[in-house]
């Protein structure tokens, strides 16, 4: 029965936006991080997503998450002698996120995953009524 | 149209499937170039209807009736604000949607259900 279908899409959607919420988590804990390296620092994180199979004809797609991918934005250089991450020149370079951005991704995915959990519940009352169907 | 349901169980499968193809596209409500589909209401009870009311050859030199048109395949939608990334997909319209699907499933389902009770009263002499 194709109903069932649903909660596989409705379900790999609330794994994806788990995932970027947990990616947003990851990048707001990590924004204040500091290396004498550039090649060291965090790089703020996002997931890639990708409808799943062929979303052609009449075959339905649920969310894949292709991958996640490092922010190529280069780290903040500052001059801070006193930091004991400093390299000899005494810089140290600050991690790139970006605090607004990754709050309004948060509630990006924090109502989709609403909004899928919706569909999940709703799916689920219909059916249980469906099989409760001619039972006085 | 001859079973017990009538065209309900029609009703039921149609609104079961477009709960899945408006399920997949609030799944894919973030996904960059999705595509928001629907099946449309009209061509989906054409087809249903489409063998009672198809032209019968009852002699070899009728013309052959045409195919019955596919009209219940998935269409896609135009949105009414595109959006950077190639996605079709407006939430709040798409919830709208889900959900009065899912006040007519419900609405389908009552009326198979009082078909049934009613064939039970048939049977038990209202007893």
């Amino acid at each position: 029965m194709s109903t069932f279908s649903t909660f596989d899409i409705a379900g790999s959607a609330l794994s994806a936006q788990s995932l970027r919420l947990n990616l947003t988590a990851s990048n707001l804990a990590n924004m204040h991080d500091v290396a004498g390296d550039p090649a060291a620092v965090y790089r703020p994180r996002q997931a890639v997503f990708r409808a799943s199979g062929q979303p052609f004809g009449d075959v339905l797609a649920g969310v894949d998450v292709l991958g996640v991918v490092e922010s190529t934005t280069p780290p903040i250089e500052r001059y801070d002698p006193g930091n004991p991450q400093a390299n000899a020149q005494g810089m140290v370079y600050a991690s790139s996120v970006n605090p607004m951005e990754e709050m309004a991704n948060m509630i990006s995915a924090s109502r989709s995953y609403q909004n899928n959990l919706e569909v999940i519940n709703t799916a689920k009352q219909l059916l249980q009524r469906t099989l409760m169907l001619g039972q006085a | 149209m001859d079973s017990i349901l009538g065209i309900h169980e029609a009703a039921l499968l149609y609104r079961a499937r477009r709960m899945d193809v408006i399920a997949a596209n609030l799944a894919n409500a973030d996904t960059p170039n999705y595509l928001a589909r629907d099946l449309e209401f009209a061509g989906t009870l054409d087809s249903t209807f489409a063998a009672a009311t198809r032209l019968k050859a009852t002699d070899p030199r009728h013309i052959a009736p045409g195919p019955v048109t596919q009209s219940n395949e998935l269409k896609y939608r135009v949105p009414h604000q595109p959006s950077l990334d190639g996605n079709t997909v407006e939430t709040d319209l798409e919830l709208a949607r889900y959900a009065e699907n899912a006040v007519s499933y419900q609405a389908s389902l009552m009326f198979a259900g009082s078909r049934i009770s009613t064939l039970r009263a048939a049977i038990t002499g209202g007893r």
